[in-house]
């Protein structure tokens, strides 16, 4: 089975809504769910509306191997995800998964800083359990406009220490990620760690991920970054979701969404 | 049970399902998901000369019960095809097929002719209906003069199955077809996408990079169909038909208005197997009504 790509209909078990903008689905399935690395992504069918006639690319929130379950947390933005957001417990939803590349692969002893924004958060939960399990050590820096927009706190707390910054003061240091003093300490004596084990894994919206590729880069930092181009088929053959790099035009749902920063020709 | 082995112009086919060119990769993207030798036949992404880049990104725009694309035959060219490509796609037994593109006959010529010494590639299809690369492509396939020009200087270098993809793009599609029949294709495949746009209201931009792109999925079906129906009454060669087709229902409607076989393509995005499943279909549909082939339906309207 290992990590084959599969398409089937997954069922509901929980339907939660943290607040009025998102919707975390569990869902499950009678087999063994595949291997699932964190950052990799499913595609979601959206059924009976003629405007959601393509999958969805969503990330993997987590997944609890106990349970079999495999979690969505999703921002409700437009019509599919709206939809997405009406389903009830017990009905199935058709994914296409495991699909992309995933996050780099921790090592015991690293010390690894997550950097999320808004929902770009969410794969960084299954991260950051990830890293865990094999005795890396994972540190969240958090960002939304609102503390509306920081979901599953208590869950990162198990992994390892959140740090947080919101737009509007609302809840920890105020501005965006980059202005974090965490990150300042993470240039001058890497937190509890040496400095060549440090690396950055960083996933929301462009311009904060670009303002944190370009602060990595000026402190000589490694940064991955993953990305959300608009796709449609997930399995790198429709070429729509290229994104430029050193080697020239390459799938983001194939090749990516997980990139180095020195791969791409970002102007930062 | 119905017999739906298919033949077109030499090319022998396990059902009358093939996928189509830049919807299917080259089959191996599509491994894990469904059983490649259960489809008639595969297109795959188009090939040219030389290597392309492609457009920049956004490329796809999703449209009502569709998408817009243009990704602009991005592909490392026919020389890396037939050294890395090849090896791993010449085993999968089924029909893979080169979808071939270029911006000058003599190119579209040399291609083919790389390709026409590949065993196990048993057809080309010929775009000369891409509208998303400014040179080639549509150009050729909008004028009769154009279109016979291109599969001329291919038949002379190409020995196998020939067949001609068509572009919707045009005032009269059957004189395009005719005119590509007594050039010497041994088969057309129709429709390619049709040109559209969609502009995003807030930032007051196209939404594709180029601005324009090709419009596919069910929107363009009942277009499709139309297309088919007046070729097939136009020539006397095979004609494949495509565009739209999600389930077997949509097949059956494009064998009755001509086609010998069918293609699909948007509908791999949204399920990876709808080429088998439509396959079963139309084998089903064929039962319940009565019928052991589908000679019993083809152009009937």
């Amino acid at each position: 089975m290992g990590n084959m790509k599969q398409c089937k209909d997954l069922r509901i078990v929980a339907v939660e809504h943290p607040n009025d903008g998102y919707v975390l689905l569990k869902l499950t399935d009678a087999e063994p769910l595949p291997a699932i690395r964190a950052g990799q992504f499913v595609e979601i069918k959206v059924e009976g509306s003629p405007q959601t006639f393509l999958r969805r690319p969503i990330s993997v929130n987590f997944v609890d191997e106990e349970r079999n379950e495999l979690w969505l947390l999703i921002q409700v933005v437009g019509e599919g995800t709206r939809h997405l957001s009406r389903l009830q417990v017990g009905d199935t939803l058709n994914v296409l998964f495991p699909l992309g590349n995933g996050f780099t692969q921790g090592v015991s002893g690293e010390q690894v800083l997550l950097v999320g924004g808004g929902v770009g958060i969410a794969p960084l939960l299954e991260y950051a359990k990830q890293l865990r399990q094999v005795g890396a050590t994972p540190y969240l820096l958090l960002g939304g406009r609102s503390a509306s927009n920081l979901l599953q706190l208590d869950l990162f707390r198990q992994y390892g220490e959140v740090y947080v910054t919101t737009e509007d003061g609302s809840m920890g240091e105020q501005g965006f990620v980059t202005n974090h003093s965490v990150l300042e300490s993470f240039a001058s004596s890497p937190l509890g760690g040496t400095r060549g084990g440090a690396r950055i894994s960083c996933c929301g919206p462009k311009p904060m991920m670009m303002a944190v590729a370009r602060w990595a880069k000026q402190h000589g930092v490694r940064c991955e970054v993953s990305l959300e181009n608009l796709m449609a088929c997930g399995l790198g053959a429709c070429l729509c979701c290229v994104e430029k790099t050193v080697r020239g035009n390459v799938c983001v749902c194939k090749e990516g969404p997980v990139f180095d920063i020195n791969e791409l020709t970002w102007q930062i | 049970m119905a017999d739906i082995r298919t033949t077109i112009a030499g090319l022998q086919m396990v059902n009358p399902v093939m996928t189509a060119s830049g919807t299917f990769g080259y089959g191996l993207e599509f491994a894990d998901l469904v059983d490649l030798s259960q489809i008639g036949g595969i297109i795959m992404k188009g090939t040219t000369l030389h290597p392309r880049e492609g457009n920049d990104y956004p490329r796809m725009a999703e449209t009502a019960s569709g998408m817009l694309n243009c990704v602009g035959l991005q592909n490392k060219g026919v020389d890396y095809f037939c050294e890395h490509i090849y090896p791993q796609v010449k085993d999968i037994p089924t029909n893979m097929i080169v979808n071939v593109s270029g911006s000058s006959p003599e190119d579209y010529a040399e291609c083919a002719a790389r390709i026409n010494e590949l065993e196990q590639i048993p057809a080309i299809e010929l775009n000369i209906s891409c509208p998303n690369v400014r040179q080639g492509g549509m150009a050729f396939g909008v004028t009769t003069e154009g279109a016979s020009q291109v599969v001329r200087a291919v038949r002379k270098v190409y020995d196998k199955t020939l067949i001609v993809k068509l572009s919707p793009n045009v005032t009269s599609i059957a004189d395009i077809a005719r005119s590509v029949e007594d050039a010497g294709a041994d088969a057309v495949s129709l429709i390619n996408t049709l040109m559209g746009m969609a502009i995003d209201i807030e930032r007051r931009r196209p939404r594709l990079s180029i601005n324009t792109g090709g419009l596919s999925g069910p929107a363009v079906k009942p277009v499709a169909v139309r297309c088919v129906w007046q070729v097939a009454k136009a020539v006397q060669i095979p004609v494949i038909g495509l565009g739209g087709i999600m389930t077997a229902e949509d097949a059956i409607e494009f064998f009755m208005a001509g086609a010998s076989a069918i293609e699909i393509g948007t509908g791999n995005f949204i399920d990876p197997a709808i080429s088998v499943k439509v396959a079963q279909g139309i084998s089903d549909w064929l039962d319940r009504h009565g019928c052991k082939t589908l000679e019993a339906i083809r152009g009937v309207i």
